[in-house]
């Protein structure tokens, strides 16, 4: 008796609503992918033909509201559609200009803390993020503000090279590839006995 | 009542109790007796509900992570999701094509909107004031909004001016997009 609802996986309304929504292009290609079906019966007669005029006619033609106010809100759609197809554009710019930045630092003699900041761009979770570097590394993990009072997610113990590795997976499984991470290792590390200072300490330690 | 909703207006999380869950089930099919044949269904009994408790004492109920109904008084008021699945139990109205976009946007709805030829009214006797009702729009299948009336539909008819529907919930409002975690 229930009925199922495909919502749209871009823009989370029912398909029929996509073009409301200003980012019909989107919608229109995942519809296509994952329910070829609905793609038909909502946007089917539109492949016949010339593309734009028998769009606007067809909506045309069932809807009562009139020729005029008819192309005033087709127009008032396509405006939509390109500013919100512009802002998602400023946003992916300012998306691959901004930068992860992860910094190790030193705390006593055989402990670190790794902070990371700039995350907020990415639209990621930082309370999240902390809960799953927590039980990840099995060390404490929180979110706390920093120097320019902005957000950072702080985690107990050396794992500079594993977040690094943890990050980028994730960036990358939003679609975000080559995001600037700068890598600030203001701690030497102890592995590397060579090096101007790093033989000095270790060997005082001895 | 939607407008702003955020993360930061939950209060409290909690888990309901199986008798509570089933005076909730009764009270909703008393408000919405067509609902009984499925509420079953739509409820299930090992299903978990969870309260949510918000600012301005508007409480949500969650049936195993989505939000199927909340209220801010009394009345129990369902979520497009709830209603998308069963959308026959519940008073329907309809607006035109030219109206949707404002609906989207939360706009209260207006007479002219409800009354015009793509639009739809219930006959009389119609609906009484102050009761919630499903905004469907012409030619589309499924509801986009839901609403309060703030006058009964015949006097949106014979009126047709002004404020006939108070927006409450609608697609892409942040209760829409709200996430339980």
């Amino acid at each position: 008796m229930l009925q199922e609802v495909v919502y749209c996986g871009v823009c989370t309304f029912p398909p029929e609503y996509c073009e409301f929504t200003g980012k019909l292009k989107r919608c229109k290609v995942w519809l296509k992918e994952n329910h070829s079906d609905l793609y038909e019966k909502l946007y089917g007669d539109e492949e016949v033909g010339d593309k734009e005029v028998s769009g606007v006619a067809k909506n045309l033609a069932d809807s009562s509201i009139g020729e005029e106010r008819e192309e005033k809100l087709e127009k008032d759609l396509k405006r939509l559609q390109t500013k919100q197809e512009n802002r998602e554009q400023r946003e992916l710019a300012k998306k691959l200009s901004s930068k992860v930045v992860i910094k190790r630092e030193a705390r006593t003699k055989r402990k670190f803390i790794v902070a990371i900041s700039g995350l907020e761009v990415f639209e990621v979770d930082m309370k999240k993020l902390a809960k799953t570097f927590a039980s990840k590394f099995a060390t404490g993990c929180s979110v706390s503000k920093n120097a320019e009072k902005k957000d950072e997610v702080v985690i107990q113990g050396d794992v500079l090279e594993e977040v690094q590795k943890h990050i980028k997976g994730m960036l990358e499984e939003k679609g975000l590839k080559d995001v600037k991470m700068e890598i600030i290792d203001s701690a030497k590390k102890k592995k590397q006995p060579e090096g101007a200072e790093g033989a000095p300490a270790t060997n005082g330690k001895k | 009542m939607f407008r702003k909703f955020t993360k930061e207006d939950i209060h409290s999380r909690s888990k309901v109790k199986s008798s509570v869950q089933r005076n909730l089930k009764s009270k909703l099919v008393s408000q919405f007796p067509q609902l009984e044949e499925v509420i079953d269904e739509l409820i299930q009994k090992k299903s978990q509900i969870e309260l949510i408790k918000c600012e301005d004492k508007i409480q949500l109920y969650t049936v195993d992570g989505e939000v199927y109904f909340f209220q801010q008084f009394d009345e129990l008021i369902p979520t497009l999701k709830l209603i998308h699945k069963y959308p026959q139990a519940f008073p329907t109205i309809q607006v035109d094509r030219g109206a949707i976009k404002f609906v989207l946007s939360g706009a209260n709805i207006m007479c002219p909107g409800l009354t015009s030829p793509g639009a739809r009214l219930p006959e009389t006797p119609g609906y009484e004031k102050d009761s919630i009702i499903i905004i469907n729009a012409e030619n589309k299948e499924h509801a986009l909004a839901v609403g309060k009336l703030l006058m009964s539909t015949d006097d949106i008819a014979s009126i047709n001016k002004g404020h006939g529907v108070e927006m409450i919930h609608h697609l892409g409002d942040p209760l829409w997009n709200f996430n339980i975690d």
